[in-house]
């Protein structure tokens, strides 16, 4: 029990980092992380050990998140918390996108390719194991990659602040 | 010897660093002989690198002390209980139930409202929708839910103070649970119906679902029901004191 906790806790601030990207706003990223982790103490006895437990809480959370998603499809969320809109910004990597811009068009992709993408790009799980935590089959997070990245190349190109639209990336 | 075509899943791999050496030198050779598409897949391997620029610094931010909590041991315990007891309770009043799954001698809304008591009183975090520090709120939101004037009676000369109420779907429409504790956490639930004008007796009736003790009664249109895991005469010491309450 104690092992788990531990585990868990090392863990958290990469589900945080994740949660922060598919929600787009601290508030709600942490509301998902602390419901993920509740349901992960009481689906303890579910968790196989010796298997990979951030796959699973991965797979937890994007439960989670279609449910909130679902539940919520008609509210609007306001975030409540001012800090939410202070992206940290390291420019100098970041010659040819703005960091603000990729995250607007982040948030403007469908849900589903935005969590293939992230787990991917962001959290480096291999194509199988994002097949997993997904419950999808492998051909489906192929496609949702590539539409993704394709579609969030045609976000940031046709960004405000970008230049003319449609610029070809060189 | 003549490579297989590169497909799209080739570039992605690629870009995840997920092929074998040998294609990787055959994407390289193919991206060097078609310039937009390296651009396409360096525009790529940018928003990639944009996305760990942007959400990194999340791991190094100090983790928020509610994330940090791991449920007390009893939290679970309390759960697990709650659940083998309403699995007993159903048990038990299964063991006499008819072919039509009421029981002759206790009314099913009585039976519900010791099931309710199993399922809420254990609640470590949300034993109530509203709590007592908003009663008025919440004596307006039930009597209107219920259609009924609602009164919560006051037991804490009993050693009850109200923790506060909930919404509760019943046989026939909505319900209200009032839930009380006294000093060692001890708790009891009031359930409040409304039409129970179909009802025929209105005295005082007690029965017992293994630890759950009920007393219930009818008055006028509604029907209560006291349920605590105590002895028979704590409860109706109680149950006596919310009747005079409610008929002053």
């Amino acid at each position: 029990m104690n092992e788990f906790g531990t585990q868990i806790e090392q863990l958290i601030p990469r589900l945080r980092r994740y949660a922060r990207a598919l929600t787009g706003e601290r508030t709600v990223a942490d509301d998902l992380v602390q419901d993920t982790l509740e349901r992960a103490w009481n689906k303890l006895h579910l968790w196989r050990r010796g298997s990979d437990l951030r796959a699973w809480l991965f797979t937890i959370m994007h439960n989670t998140h279609v449910n909130q998603v679902r539940s919520r499809a008609s509210a609007t969320i306001v975030p409540l918390d001012a800090e939410a809109y202070d992206a940290p910004v390291r420019a100098t990597q970041m010659d040819m996108l703005e960091i603000r811009d990729l995250e607007s068009a982040l948030q403007r992709l469908p849900s589903e390719q935005r969590e293939v993408l992230l787990l991917i790009a962001l959290e480096r799980l291999s194509y199988e194991e994002t097949a997993k935590a997904l419950g999808i089959p492998l051909g489906t997070v192929m496609s949702r990659l590539h539409r993704a990245r394709e579609r969030l190349r045609t976000l940031l190109d046709g960004a405000p602040g970008n230049g003319t639209s449609l610029k070809v990336v060189k | 010897m003549s490579a297989l075509p590169i497909t799209e899943s080739d570039l992605h791999a690629y870009l995840d660093g997920r092929l074998p050496a040998a294609r990787r030198g055959e994407v390289e050779e193919y991206l060097a002989r078609h310039p937009e598409e390296a651009a396409r897949i360096a525009a790529y391997h940018a928003q990639d690198e944009a996305l760990k620029v942007l959400f990194d610094p999340v791991l190094d931010e100090p983790v928020p002390q509610r994330l940090l909590r791991r449920p007390p041991s009893l939290l679970r315990h309390a759960a697990i209980i709650a659940w083998l007891a309403l699995g007993v309770v159903i048990g038990w009043v299964g063991r006499d139930l008819g072919p039509d799954g009421i029981r002759a001698d206790m009314p099913a809304w009585a039976h519900r409202a010791a099931v309710a008591h199993v399922v809420y009183s254990p609640e470590v975090r949300h034993p109530v929708e509203v709590a007592a520090d908003q009663e008025a709120h919440l004596v307006n939101w039930l009597s209107k839910r219920l259609g009924a004037d609602l009164r919560v009676p006051q037991l804490s000369a009993l050693g009850y103070a109200l923790v506060g109420g909930r919404l509760l779907p019943g046989e026939q429409g909505p319900v209200a649970q009032f839930m009380y504790q006294d000093g060692k956490g001890q708790r009891l639930t009031l359930y409040v119906r409304t039409n129970a004008d179909d009802a025929r007796e209105t005295a005082f009736r007690y029965a017992r679902e293994n630890n759950v003790g009920v007393f219930y009664w009818l008055d006028r249109k509604l029907g209560y029901a006291l349920s605590g895991e105590m002895d028979k005469d704590e409860l109706l010491r109680v149950a006596t004191a919310v009747y005079r309450q409610l008929n002053p």
